[in-house]
């Protein structure tokens, strides 16, 4: 008997299958960006669907609101006439579909036998009693203080990177 | 709520990296003379030498480590920080290139690197490796100007974000499997449950990102161009650092995390071992650019080194930890010479250099036998140390293969000897040397025969 979050979940696998598989077929890459935004918004819808609300708000404003602009004014610097007319594959695609469909069969058997681990002590209940991002607040600077601040030391090399990579020298 | 503040003791070298590195960013922008930078920077490389073994523990909730094993490969990379600076000083001002970043940005990466080694989380060690290979990739790509410089970026760039999506996809299973990223409880959680398929594809997923680090066969293919590419120092500093960090996170996480299913991975290590040592050695026949065969044979040595690994035995560790010290030094030390020639980046250019240069050419020399392992420099004491553990462990026709490609190397090392001594001068060699620059090359050959006549230096 199939339960209605099944129902959800296939929806959005299927439907993130196909949109991903619109994104890399589209000929015109303007299309690609905006079929990419309805991707992120069924993988936000996902995130819900796990209860996790902070996720998926996260996942929207960061993907949808800036990496996806990101993508457009890189857009706007090629010029899209060309690209339509640019050929989509390589010529050895069928090959790369192949090779990429026996990886999947390999790490897809093993892990249709996963064991899932024993659960935690955040458990969907408890998360509940205290709202979504005020236990993820917690964990972060907490529990996970150290690596959140190495995490803040990358975000400092990205800019770093971008100045020395893109600025104008005398 | 009451949060207890972290015991930082055990953090302090990072810190003290960090520190510096974030001040060089303001100070850079100041001062016209972007070398006080590179003083500096050795400054701080001291410093963490200084007080690397008084900063011993764990902290953060056991996230991070600093232990013995944790302290050497720390030696490691700050030497290569100082040697790095050493022979990068007049290099980037020659290519002008000299922006303080640029220290900045190898103390960020040896910051990275040292958490690699004492990561005891897997987030811990994935952060550490992107903040790594993040400033690699920005140093691969320093000389902006140079169309291969950017090649060698944008490549290194590509499949290490390509590396680090398998390695989180990995940590992700073993996550699901044992609901936790800590190694040590990783490891407590394996012995129980033994070899399921999940953990198969979960290791072979951290082995290929590893791999990737350390540039084995068959995930070396980045390696060759990259190191063309990027500035010659810091070409150097990759071959060195990257590749001891990764050998740091495969010796904490396949035989701490993965030790009780240690017979499964050392099957998969044994291949790509030959293969990498085929790889390396065979392909630097035909290369004409040093900077490639030096690449290849960087290739190469990862090989030999994952033998300690496959022995699997903490003697086999020690094996490798002693071998990637003597490789930092001598392959530092060769790329110091190819900063030395104003033309360099050719085997051809060295034709001659005896006649020229006689002291170079044996400096050149000094590393080039010990690159190949011959007596008595340190080259030899590492091989053969790594080698005559992996004997003692059964592994005798495995240390036949290497050997045999050992044999091969000689050929492409012995060949810049030959150019060197038995070609006539092409007129054109001419060097510059800087204080700097005599002072690695001196420390460099001083530890070829230090270590190379006096083992006990380095080998307990």
């Amino acid at each position: 008997m199939i339960t209605v979050p099944q129902l959800f979940f296939a929806y959005f696998a299927v439907a993130m299958t196909v949109l991903s598989l619109l994104v890399i077929t589209a000929k015109n890459p303007v299309n690609s960006v905006l079929w990419m935004l309805a991707l992120f918004f069924h993988i936000a819808g996902l995130y819900l669907f796990l209860n996790a609300e902070f996720l998926a708000a996260v996942q929207l404003i960061l993907y949808a609101g800036a990496i996806l602009v990101l993508f457009l004014f890189v857009i706007m610097m090629l010029n899209v006439k060309d690209e339509i007319i640019g050929k989509r594959f390589i010529k050895g695609w069928p090959v790369g579909i192949a090779l990429v469909m026996s990886i999947l069969a390999v790490i897809y058997f093993p892990i249709s036998r996963l064991i899932q681990g024993p659960a935690g002590q955040y458990t969907i209940e408890a998360i509940r009693a205290e709202t979504n991002s005020k236990v993820l607040g917690r964990v972060l600077y907490t529990d996970y203080l150290f690596p959140f601040e190495v995490a803040s030391l990358i975000l400092l090399i990205a800019i770093v990177g971008a100045m020395v990579l893109a600025k104008r020298r005398a | 709520m009451n949060i207890p503040f972290p015991d930082l003791t055990p953090v302090i070298p990072e810190i003290i990296l960090t520190v510096f590195a974030s001040i060089f960013l303001i100070i850079e922008i100041f001062t016209e003379r972007k070398s006080v930078l590179g003083y500096l920077s050795i400054l701080a490389a001291g410093v963490g030498l200084y007080v690397l073994p008084m900063s011993q523990g764990e902290t953060f909730g056991g996230m991070f480590i600093s232990d013995s094993f944790s302290t050497y490969f720390k030696v490691i990379f700050l030497i290569n920080v100082i040697l790095t600076v050493l022979i990068s000083l007049k290099y980037l001002r020659k290519e002008n290139t000299e922006h303080g970043e640029y220290y900045s940005l190898i103390l960020f990466s040896t910051v990275g690197m040292m958490l690699m080694a004492s990561a005891k989380d897997m987030i811990v060690l994935y952060l550490g490796l992107e903040l790594m290979a993040l400033s690699t990739y920005i140093l691969a790509g320093f000389k902006r100007q140079d169309i291969k410089s950017n090649e060698a970026a944008i490549k290194y760039f590509l499949l290490g974000a390509f590396s680090s999506a398998l390695l989180l996809f990995g940590i992700s299973l073993l996550y699901g499997m044992t609901a936790t990223t800590d190694i040590y409880q990783i490891a407590a959680f394996l012995k129980k449950s033994g070899t399921t398929p999940v953990l198969m594809v979960s290791m072979v997923l951290i082995i290929v990102a590893f791999s990737f680090k350390i540039a084995a066969a068959p995930f070396h293919m980045w390696a060759p161009d990259v190191y063309e590419g990027a500035p010659t120092s810091v070409t150097a500093f990759m071959s060195v650092g990257p590749k001891a960090a990764g050998f740091a996170v495969i010796g904490r996480v396949f035989f701490e995390a993965f030790g009780s299913v240690q017979a499964d991975w050392t099957v998969i290590l044994i291949g790509i071992c030959i293969l990498t040592m085929a790889v390396g050695n065979i392909v630097a026949l035909v290369q004409t650019n040093i900077k490639r065969m030096l690449a290849y044979s960087s290739i190469a040595h990862a090989g030999y080194a994952l033998l300690g690994i496959i022995v699997g035995t903490p003697a086999g560790m020690e094996a490798v930890k002693v071998y990637l010290l003597i490789y930092a030094f001598m392959n530092i030390g060769a790329f110091a010479i190819v900063i030395l020639l104003d033309k360099g980046e050719e085997i051809s250019d060295y034709a001659g250099l005896a006649k020229s240069h006689p002291l170079v050419a044996a400096i050149m020399l000094v590393f080039m036998f010990s690159l190949t392992g011959i007596p008595p420099t340190a080259g030899f004491i590492g091989k053969f140390n790594l080698f005559a553990i992996a004997v003692n462990a059964d592994y005798t026709w495995l240390v036949v293969v290497a050997v045999i490609f050992s044999a091969i190397s000689a050929y492409y090392y012995l060949r810049v000897v030959m150019n060197m001594y038995m070609k006539t001068s092409t007129g054109d060699a001419s060097i510059t040397i800087s204080p700097s620059l005599g002072i690695a090359l001196f420390v460099t050959v001083a530890a070829m025969f230090a270590i190379g006549i006096f083992p006990s230096l380095v080998i307990p």
